[in-house]
């Protein structure tokens, strides 16, 4: 029994492992500045993690076959354990566990607390039931007002996020349904819901963040690599939370300005 | 002075409904417990396989059920959380085991108020009743997750299950609180006026020492919940705004303003957290006693594991905000929360190193209540190591709400926490039911439910770094989870033969309940106190002897000793506590 033991705790241990180192399935290919530090730190938990993994259950297995019991087994050890073992384990465990935790400070920190460049492409984000917006303040670089009085979500874009049309500074406000970002240029984003609680999840830009009825919440990131990633609510909010999807084109800086005109046009 | 015995003494009924229903006897009220923990799990269980089936056939037709939509699969995430959290993970580690063991393991006839451990095994039953209810009324049961978040939960018109199901799905956890407090209180003081003369707390086996911190913790922790359920039925009937701001559904302004539903999260996880640890401490202690009995050696590092288990509870109350480090709140605070989580990390290494020192050099058999602790630990090392990913702020930015967090706590506070259950079930079975389990088939029972939950598990911590986002009834809408489709179908095949291979659990026990060889008084031959009276026990635990403890609870291996075990009322021997 110790035997079948050890070997199934091996196995499993074994082909787990396998298809963490193999990547067969691994984070998707980082699009943002955050997704060096991110996916570095990742790595490094990850090699630790996977090493305390590895010698516990390799260690259980073997001890388990090893200490069976046997007509020619020694009698049991009578210990009751080991105060300078405790201690040092204790120490170990702390350091690499509260180690690992201060590492990663600075990039939480970049994307909340510093301001955003002074460049930086605003966007409002507005989840609702089940929906995405995106605003942009167009030439004036100001947000026009919102009412609750004016939103109508059958109505889509402005009217969706009630965006109060006789404000002087809503005039060249830009909603769309899908997101635009220009490449290597910061983004100051905005993040509001309207009725229940959305989570704006685009993993290949490695961002994430609640948008929560009653705040305002900023936050900043920089996408690096031109392409499309897809946006994934991540929190439940209701029965479509499944299908609450959207997509963001980062594009040149060029493809940026002529979608961002082209949609003012349109407006016009 | 009255000793105990004396004064909590209580004659034994007559009758079958003193004796079986509203039974005083708190091993009666310990298998009430058990009985509907099981059929709660089952319940629990059948949901989930329902969630399985949906997310890879979303359209397949289940008989007698008919197909599941996208808000029905949502009432099943629902139900499917708070049944196994509360009626399961909460009542069968403490409402059953703990009622049934404590009072035996510390040499007390009984708890040391049983009306109100009448009392609170019935109000667990009501709440059960109302939250099963939900499924039956008009909407159906509600959407919102068993986190419960407002203002999805909060406003009528934000789904489907949203009305009166979501009603009654409060008014059930909201009388749960009160009947776990209840219980909590006569854990506590149980634990502290009942002991045997003898028993100090240095000599409690670490089972009572677990049960015994379970119940601080949900006498600190309940409390909240119970305060947080009435704040949101208020919001919901009495248009009050504790967690509501002024929102918009379906273009249609709500008649709030000002509320936070940050609010609901902070009282939510000061209780959830908690809650983690009084699913999984229980375990801890039956795992700890298990192996210690089977691997015929003291427990390494006695001390060690009891302070361990009560820095777990301290800093348990002081990490809640880690799962809300995406929710909006103070960036600030996540360094503080993430800082102390890693801490409570370090005392769960410790018990795990013990673990591995106790059967270090042991002599192990392998009956079935040890292979289910050592699956116990092999789980909680597994589901424990994913802790330091989600415990850091950055990391959460990927990892939160993906499927990597149902991954995490599944291994470590949902089937480990089963494990320790079913440890404790094969392990007790033979002293509540004067009968042995079959052990073929319990050993084939626990090879195919350990291969089985890392079949499930595993996969899902691949799907959530691949970022499949979490309570998606299906994955057809997103392009990217698409690919996983396959890697999920596989975790579905899994969970079907996993959840199948749990009939043979429930044969297992209903069979040797009655037909199953009749057990010695200590056929483990281990050294507690609930292995020195019959077995069964009679009514007042030790047939009108009072026991006397002389040693510490797990005293294997002695050397000079006539056996290889010494218990507890033997006399003093060697470096007992």
């Amino acid at each position: 029994m110790g035997l079948a033991l050890m070997v199934v705790i091996w196995l499993i241990t074994l082909v787990s492992t396998y298809f963490f180192v193999a990547k067969t399935w691994w984070l998707p290919v980082g699009a943002a500045e955050a997704a060096n530090f991110i996916d570095g730190q990742f790595a490094l938990t990850y090699v630790l993690m996977g090493i305390v993994f590895l010698a516990a259950q390799l260690g259980l297995g073997y001890i388990v076959w090893k200490y069976r019991a046997r007509a020619s087994s020694p009698p049991s050890d009578y210990s009751h354990g080991n105060t300078t073992l405790e201690l040092i384990w204790t120490t170990l465990t702390a350091i690499l566990f509260i180690g690992l935790n201060l590492m990663g400070g600075s990039v939480w920190a970049s994307q909340r607390f510093d301001p955003p460049a002074a460049d930086a492409v605003k966007v409002e984000v507005t989840g609702m039931q089940f929906a995405w917006y995106f605003r942009y303040p167009g030439p004036d670089g100001k947000y026009g007002a919102t009412s609750p009085k004016l939103m109508d979500p059958s109505a889509g874009g402005e009217a969706a996020v009630g965006l109060n049309t006789s404000d002087p500074a809503a005039k060249d406000d830009v909603v769309t349904g899908t997101m635009y970002l220009p490449v290597n240029r910061e983004v100051d984003l905005s993040l509001r819901a309207v009725d229940v609680i959305h989570s704006f999840f685009v993993p290949s830009l490695r961002f994430k963040q609640d948008a929560v009825p009653g705040l305002n919440i900023h936050m900043h990131l920089k996408p690096t690599l031109i392409g499309e990633y897809e946006i994934a609510c991540a929190e439940l909010c209701g029965l479509g939370h499944y299908k609450m999807h959207g997509m963001v084109h980062v594009v040149s800086q060029e493809d940026f300005d002529k979608w961002l005109a082209a949609r003012e046009a349109e407006k016009q | 002075m009255a000793t105990p015995a004396s004064v909590h003494a209580h004659a034994a009924p007559q009758g079958f409904i003193r004796r079986y229903i509203f039974s005083l006897d708190h091993k009666v009220i310990g298998i009430q417990y058990y009985f509907l923990a099981l059929t709660a799990v089952f319940v629990g269980m059948f949901l989930s396989l329902l969630m399985r089936i949906h997310m890879i056939w979303p359209t397949a037709m289940i008989p007698l059920i008919g197909d599941i939509k996208p808000e029905t699969y949502l009432s099943l995430v629902t139900m499917h959380g708070t049944i196994m959290v509360f009626f399961v993970l909460t009542t069968a580690p403490q409402g059953g085991f703990g009622n049934y063991i404590l009072p035996i393991q510390i040499g007390a006839p009984d708890m040391a108020f049983p009306v109100l451990n009448m009392l609170s095994f019935w109000t667990t039953f009501v709440a059960y009743i109302v939250m099963l209810s939900a499924f039956v009324v008009q909407g159906g049961a509600p959407i919102h997750g068993w986190t419960g978040y407002p203002p999805l939960s909060a406003v009528q018109s934000t789904g489907p299950g949203e009305g009166l199901g979501a009603d009654l799905w409060i008014t059930g956890i909201a009388i749960f609180c009160v009947a776990s407090l209840m219980g909590a209180l006569n854990f506590i003081t149980t634990t502290l006026d009942l002991r045997a003369k003898g028993m100090t707390m240095m000599r409690l086996p670490l089972t009572v020492w677990s049960w015994f911190i379970t119940a601080i913790l949900g006498l600190l922790a309940f409390g909240v919940l119970l305060s947080a359920g009435i704040l949101l039925l208020m919001d919901r009937n009495l248009g009050t705004s504790f967690y509501l701001p002024l929102i918009v559904v379906n273009g249609q302004i709500m008649q709030h303003k000002g509320g936070s539903p940050l609010l609901w999260q902070h009282l939510f996880w000061f209780f959830g957290h908690p809650e983690v640890y009084i699913a999984i401490l229980p375990g801890m202690g039956v795992a700890s006693q298990v192996l210690s009995t089977f691997s015929r050696k003291p427990i390494f590092g006695y001390r060690a594991m009891v302070y361990a288990m009560l820095s777990i509870g301290f800093f348990g109350f002081m990490v809640w905000g880690h799962h809300m480090f995406m929710s909006g709140m103070s960036p600030y605070s996540a360094f503080a929360f993430s800082i102390l989580t890693m801490c409570i990390g370090v005392p769960s290494a410790i018990k795990t190193f013990n673990w591995l020192g106790t059967m270090y050099k042991g002599r192990i058999r392998f009956q079935t209540p040890m292979l289910y602790a050592i699956g116990f630990v092999s789980l909680f090392v597994s589901g424990g190591l994913s802790g330091p990913f989600l415990a850091q702020p950055v990391l959460d930015i990927q990892l939160h709400d993906t499927a990597f967090v149902p991954a995490h706590f599944h291994l470590i506070m949902g089937v480990a926490a089963i494990f320790g259950i079913f440890a404790a079930t094969y392990y007790w079975f033979p002293k509540m039911f004067g009968r042995m389990m079959n052990e073929t088939w319990g050993k084939v029972h626990f090879f195919i439910t350990l291969i089985g939950t890392y079949a499930i598990f595993m996969p899902m911590h691949y799907a959530g770094m691949a970022g499949q986002t979490r309570r998606y009834s299906q994955f057809t809408e997103v392009a990217y989870l698409q690919k996983l489709i396959p890697l999920n179908r596989f975790i579905t095949y899994a969970a079907i033969i996993t959840i199948s291979a749990q009939f043979i659990f429930v044969i297992n026990l209903f069979w040797s309940m009655f037909k199953g060889p009749k057990a010695s008084d200590n056929p483990w031959e281990a050294t507690t106190l609930e292995w020195t009276t019959a077995t069964p026990p009679p009514h007042d635990n030790f047939g009108g002897v009072t026991p006397v403890v002389h040693n510490g609870p797990y005293e294997y291996g002695v050397p000079g000793a006539a056996r290889d075990y010494v218990m507890q009322t033997d006399p003093a021997v060697g470096l007992g506590h």
